[in-house]
């Protein structure tokens, strides 16, 4: 009955040999570095003895604390792994003039594009954002953990998952050609029917519960785990911002998963939700993708402002100017996000009332955003700034945002839109916003708190080498590409005609390579900073003269946070008792409760990969063992009743005498 | 392993556990209990004794009798109102429905017009166009 190819299908789906793409050099190069890296990163664990540790201490770690520096630390090999493809790109583009077809045919430039798009967002931004609140909201509110610590280390490792799943797709079959966003009908069976778009959509599908999960867990933890005494207006800046961000998240997050479930049913069981053929209606998808994409950008910009704001205001040593206005222009952006999805796909051909109506709100939405900007002049001026490396990547932000702010109010006008749309003016835009705003956030959170999280500074010197390459090679990166924009030239090209276009796309390639140097001066900081590590160390716990509770703990905190749960009194609450001559406690410790370590959430993450693999190769009964697995490993842990310890009071009071000692050995 | 660390183990970080939801009488299910199932009876009877002509209205008015359950599910099942959880749930709940409102609106009014604006043709007259 069963003949030979039957039993190769059922076995191994649609997976043949031919699928490694053993015949591309570019990708076997890129093959051979990262096996050779991934083994002298297995040799160095192994010399080292560092599985263990690396299992008990971060794998199975349930404190908010690690998972925050694990995702910050995924989210910077991702990085590396997208400005690949930006390199790729921007080369590319430089030399396919004319004659000269360049070295990426089109089928690979588009799974480049794709992906540069797809990573960047979902593997940069996201674990970006989602690991400085994870490290940074519990410790400003006074909290010991987040509300569901199990829960976090899942969200975790379903995000990693969903990475997995797309860097599986550079070396076992092929990733989707079809946009950062994967719009029918190009995504659709017929278009595309290979395994590209199913690698994005399982992947995504994945990392978006681990999203969606930590949402739920960091609204929760703001809500309920705030120290008594801090009412929601003296809530620190960047834990307003996180909150409504996670608010986004929940409230966004299940339109895509229902989108994305609907092209799931249109590529694997032939229904028409996004064809022409049988009633449907690709448009549908768009604007069903961009109610989801257009608060996304908020999601990932809003912590950003948080972070500006904290940085500003410590290191002008002053209040921040019109705190009330900022929480209220935070909130207004989270509602007015929802009410401008359209200005996306203007050209789609409504009418004219539809376009003005999003033309305006999208113009509304900019009016908040532009109130924030003049907060953090007000706080600057008169202030005593101290131009660290956080403040000027803020000061960077501040310019380079306000250009990209401006470029989009202009595309914001739906007649220029229509001149403007899918051209380069658009990339450029928002990798303005993108680059100038989150990246300069995030790089501007890492220099701040990384003290916080490993009781030593950053090198200055490496680190403003970063910020100036960054900064330098953003203007000559996206600059030219406004000009091309302007000129009409569309974007996703691998190939042009016109010899005159070519010194921009010359000039944006060499930002890219100043970029280069600014992502490699941020990896040498790294080294020269752990090597100097004792020169750099800072024992007060309060290295830049902060504002918020999380200064008030030592470097790095101890498991449990604070000893002793803080009463919040003002605004900047650290500053607020450190005016009042606050003193530590240095008696009366109690045992402290705490949740225990558990392998179930890095467990059920890499079943996810092997089910999502199934699913992506038609390998039905791996997707299903996976499921089975799934379902069996979770209703297990339900019943693990063995969940939480108490660290007894002798342990706490070695702790804190420790710090004690070391903040009287400074003095 | 026993049950008694089953009772007090789970999530919970942190010992504090202050709660304002109120966890319902045994008055207050069987009010809504016995509401739900009117309002359930209701929609059948609409449609297998048709005293209503109209389909239209028919579905009306088992539409709005719909929203009345999604209301009675939250007041006697789900134990809302303004004052639990201190506001919070409320809140939440306002800010849903005026994004779900938002999201179906919007879809619906953004389509429609697409529709009007770039497919003026019937299906029909789509099939026998020049």
């Amino acid at each position: 009955m069963f003949s030979n190819l039957d039993l190769q299908k059922f076995v191994f789906g649609r997976f043949t040999l031919a699928d490694i793409p053993y015949h591309e050099p570019i990708l076997l190069v890129t093959f051979a570095g990262v096996a050779l890296g991934g083994l002298a990163v297995v040799g160095a664990i192994t010399y080292y003895r560092f599985w263990g540790s690396l299992w008990r201490d971060w794998v199975t770690s349930v404190d908010h604390k690690k998972i925050g520096i694990m995702y910050v630390i995924l989210a910077l090999v991702m990085l590396l792994r997208g400005f690949a493809d930006a390199l790729l790109m921007r080369s590319q583009q430089a030399i396919a003039f004319g004659s000269n077809e360049g070295y990426l045919p089109p089928h690979h430039y588009d799974q480049i594009f794709t992906a540069h798009g797809v990573i960047m967002i979902f593997f940069v931004a996201m674990p970006f954002v989602t690991g400085l609140m994870n490290y940074v909201v519990p410790l400003q509110i006074g909290a010991r953990d987040v509300s569901f610590p199990f829960l976090n280390n899942f969200s975790f490792w379903m995000t990693t998952a969903g990475a997995i799943i797309i860097m599986i797709s550079l070396f076992v079959g092929e990733f989707s050609r079809a946009t950062w966003l994967g719009y029918p009908p190009l995504s659709g069976a017929d278009m595309s029917p290979g395994v590209g778009v199913d690698y994005w959509i399982w992947g995504l599908q994945v990392a978006g519960i681990g999203t969606l999960l930590s949402g739920v867990n960091l609204i929760a933890t703001i809500v309920k785990m705030r120290a008594p005494g801090m009412t929601m207006m003296k809530l620190p800046v960047f834990v307003w911002t996180s909150l409504c961000t996670n608010v986004l998240i929940v409230a966004a997050f299940p339109i895509l998963t229902a989108v994305l479930a609907l092209l799931t049913l249109d590529r694997y069981v032939g229904t028409h939700f996004f064809t022409n053929d049988l009633g449907g209606n690709p448009m549908m998808y768009f604007n069903l993708i961009w109610i989801w994409g257009h608060p996304e950008v908020y999601i990932l910009i809003l912590p950003a402002f948080g972070i500006f704001s904290e940085v500003t205001s410590t290191y002008c040593g002053k209040r921040l100017f019109g705190y009330a206005s900022m929480v209220y222009a935070t909130v207004v952006i989270t509602i007015l996000s929802y009410l401008v999805w359209l200005h996306h796909f203007f050209t789609m051909g409504s009418g004219a009332n539809v376009n003005s109506f999003f033309g305006i709100t999208t113009m509304i939405i900019s009016i908040p955003t532009g109130a924030k900007i003049f907060n953090w002049l007000f706080t600057m001026y008169r202030g005593r700034i101290r131009f660290e490396l956080p403040m000027l990547w803020t000061v960077g932000f501040m310019v380079t945002f306000v250009i990209g702010g401006m470029t989009g109010v202009l595309l914001a006008v739906p007649p220029a839109d229509f001149v403007l749309h899918n051209s380069l003016f658009l990339i450029a835009h928002f990798h303005n916003v993108i680059i100038g705003g989150v990246l300069f956030g995030m790089f501007a959170g890492v220099a701040y708190w990384f003290p916080k999280a490993f009781g030593f500074k950053l090198d200055p010197f490496w680190g403003k080498m970063s910020f100036w390459f960054w900064l330098v090679g953003f203007y000559f990166a996206f600059m030219p590409l406004y000009v091309l924009g302007l000129m009409g030239v569309t974007r996703r090209a691998q190939h042009f005609d016109d010899p005159s276009l070519q010194i921009w796309f010359v000039i944006a390639a060499f930002g890219a390579v100043l970029i280069l140097c600014g992502i490699l001066s941020f990896i040498v900081q790294l080294v020269v900073s752990v090597r100097n590590r004792e020169a750099l160390r800072d024992v007060t716990g309060d290295p830049w003269g902060g504002r918020t509770l999380e200064w008030s703990t030592s470097s790095p905190p101890p498991d449990y946070n604070f000893a002793f749960t803080p009463v919040i009194h003002d605004l900047d609450a650290w500053h607020d008792m450190k005016n009042r001559g606050y003193a530590r406690p240095l008696t009366g410790y109690r045992p402290i409760h705490m949740p225990k370590n558990t392998g179930t959430g890095a467990i059920l993450g890499a079943l996810s990969v092997v089910f999502a693999f199934g699913m992506i190769w038609y390998i039905w009964w791996m997707a299903a063992l996976a499921f089975v697995a799934m379902f069996v490993v979770t209703v297990v842990h339900t019943f693990n009743y063995n969940r939480d310890y108490h660290i007894p009071a002798d342990a706490v009071v070695r702790i804190e005498n420790q710090r004690t000692a070391a903040l009287a050995g400074r003095v | 392993m026993s049950a008694e660390t089953a009772h007090h183990g789970g999530a919970h970080a942190h010992g504090a556990h202050q709660d304002g939801a109120s966890h319902g009488s045994f008055r207050g299910y069987v009010t809504g209990f016995v509401l739900s199932v009117i309002l359930t009876a209701i929609p059948f009877w609409l449609v297998m004794a048709r005293p209503l002509e109209s389909a239209l209205w028919t579905g009306i008015v088992i539409m709005a009798l719909a929203v009345v359950q999604i209301v009675v599910h939250m007041i006697y099942f789900l134990h809302m109102n303004t004052k639990s959880e201190g506001g919070w749930t409320i809140l939440a709940l306002i800010f849903t429905v005026t994004l779900v409102a938002i999201t179906l609106v919007g879809s619906l009014w953004v389509m429609h017009h697409l529709n009007t604006n770039m497919m003026p043709m019937s299906a029909h007259d789509a099939r026998h166009a020049p």
